[in-house]
């Protein structure tokens, strides 16, 4: 008996222990970055830095505003949702509502695979395809731009959007439903007025969901949107704030590379707020 | 409650030494840290030098800054870099020893019919001042600017040759030299700049000046758009025996044969 207790506490603790590991890593990141990032905040100011609008690390007189990156990252996350929200709204009501099995468990499939397709894979492609593309179609001197990200990232949204969304309606009752049809409403009807009504703090989570993961992408960002340090505009080469870090870690120094950390930082902040929010949604859909 | 405390207190204690671990240098081996585009010099020279002495040279790409920082808190060997030293760094007691030459390349779009331009026409396109191909005898299409980030060395070798620092009109700023030659060989209209060992027939190289970057005009000078690959070293500190070693094989006549199949110019 005593012998059996002893090993239940073990097997406990190892749980503890493990459970502690993510509670670890998330501290140690949290903490490493705000010690590194408050530094160069401090130096430069932190009105200067989130709302100066010129970023030239290596100029001799430096200018750190990272208010173009800020707003770069807002109005592309903006665009991809606005172009991503609605198709993947739409394929969640076909899927889970109308389509037939077959077609589900096809359509389904390929949404995963969407999902499972590395983000510089998505780059690439934009890249060598969609770049290219903007140029020729739009006529502009260079495709590489705020446009071809936003196009990017709503591809890359959609998988997230999609399942969540599924999840959400499948779960409404089919009583709803069969009462809404049996008062004499349509099929369609009954979709967008009582399925969707139902499951609408689900399909907010998707949408919040599909903004943090556009918010955090940087490799394929990095890839379609030239990299300048320009105040957002649909056609001009722009730089998000996961980009800024990851293009010029590799070779700052000083007091760039501790502004870096600090971009860092604003980007956290920006996915805490998220993870607030979309915890908030959550909470609301279990009541 | 204060038994988690604890537990996940000697965690983060535990990761904060494993990090740590990692830092020790094995014996018989060269560190060397910096530039990523002397990774092709460092790797022919590194794998040369095994071959002959047994000793393993390691390579850390991280970039000329990191590098040199890299040998001023003494986490490396030798540090490489694509610029040569700065006078704050020179007082810092870090000492340059230039191994080679780069030649940065000028290129453009295989099916652009520009093939020369002079050093200032190229400051001038990269300044916007120039802002059409036809300007150039070219067809008449925008200029596309594609550069690198703030603190790569080519980027900082190209402005400071062509004496546009802080001002270049980059329309893109790309990461790497295998990222810019792509880049220029999709778009008709882009003009890019990229070591010269690295160019490939996937882009057209113009002639500076009625020159081209060959070994011969990157040495002699004539071939204006290069700059120095420096070994640095910490006055006063000095080297692990094996370390010696390989600064003084690489710096060797011998080695110049090796440098040059890397495709830059042995100083």
């Amino acid at each position: 008996m005593k012998k059996k207790r002893l090993f239940e506490n073990i097997v406990h603790g190892i749980f503890l222990v493990l459970g502690l590991i993510t509670v670890g890593f998330v501290l140690l990141i949290t903490i490493y970055l705000i010690v590194s990032g408050i530094p160069a905040i401090k130096e430069i100011g932190l009105i200067n830095f989130l709302f100066g609008t010129e970023w030239a690390p290596t100029k001799s007189e430096p200018q750190y505003g990272i208010l173009p990156f800020i707003l770069t990252s807002v109005y592309g996350t903006a665009g991809a949702i606005l172009i991503g929200v609605p198709i993947g709204f739409m394929t969640a009501v076909y899927l889970s509502k109308v389509a037939n099995k077959k077609v589900r468990a096809v359509v389904e499939n390929a949404v995963n695979l969407l999902a499972g397709i590395p983000s510089v894979v998505y780059g690439l492609v934009g890249m060598l395809i969609l770049v290219p593309g903007i140029k020729r179609i739009f006529n502009v001197p260079d495709g590489a731009s705020l446009f071809a990200a936003i196009i990017v990232l709503a591809v890359m949204i959609l998988p997230s959007i999609i399942k969540v969304s599924i999840t959400s309606l499948d779960a409404v009752p089919k009583e709803y439903e069969d009462a809404s049809l049996a008062l004499g409403a349509t099929p369609t009807e009954t979709y967008f007025k009582v399925s969707v009504p139902a499951a609408k703090s689900g399909i907010a989570a998707a949408v919040v969901l599909g903004v943090g993961r556009a918010i955090g992408e940087a490799m394929a960002v990095m890839m379609v949107s030239g990299n300048v340090a320009n105040m957002p505009s649909l056609f001009e080469s722009v730089r998000f704030l996961t980009t800024a870090v990851s293009s010029e870690m590799a070779y700052s120094s000083g007091l760039q590379q501790q502004a870096l950390f600090s971009i860092a930082l604003v980007l956290f902040l920006f996915i805490m707020l998220i993870n607030v929010t979309l915890n908030f949604f959550l909470k609301r859909e279990r009541k | 409650m204060s038994m988690k405390r604890i537990t996940s207190l000697v965690l983060v204690a535990v990761l904060m030494c494993a990090v740590f671990a990692g830092c020790g240098t094995k014996k018989a081996t060269v560190t060397t840290d910096g530039s990523t585009s002397m990774e092709k010099v460092i790797g022919a020279l590194g794998e040369a030098f095994e071959e002959e002495e047994g000793i393993t040279v390691t390579y850390n790409p991280t970039g000329s800054s990191s590098g040199i920082k890299a040998v001023k808190e003494g986490t490396c060997d030798i540090g490489l870099s694509s610029r040569n030293l700065k006078d704050e760094e020179k007082t810092e007691g870090l000492v340059g020893t230039v191994l080679a030459y780069d030649g940065i390349a000028i290129i453009v779009n295989n099916a652009n019919s520009v093939s020369d331009m002079d050093l200032e026409t190229i400051a001038k396109i990269y300044k916007g001042e120039i802002t059409n191909w036809k300007e150039l005898g070219g067809k008449d299409a925008e200029i596309v600017l594609i550069g690198r980030e703030a603190g790569s060395g080519t980027r900082d070798g190209f402005e400071s040759v062509t004496d546009t620092e802080d001002v270049c009109k980059y329309r893109q700023e790309l990461t790497s030299t295998g990222d810019v030659i792509t880049t220029v060989s999709n778009n008709e209209d882009a003009i890019g700049y990229a070591s010269v060992a690295s160019v490939t027939d996937k882009v057209k190289t113009v002639t500076v000046g009625g020159v081209a970057p060959t070994e011969e005009t990157i040495k002699n000078g004539t071939y204006a758009v290069q700059r120095p690959f420096v070994l640095v070293t910490k006055e006063g500190v000095s080297l692990s025996d094996s370390a010696q070693k390989f600064f003084d094989y690489i710096t060797s006549e011998k080695a110049a044969d090796i440098i040059a199949s890397a495709g830059v110019v042995a100083a």
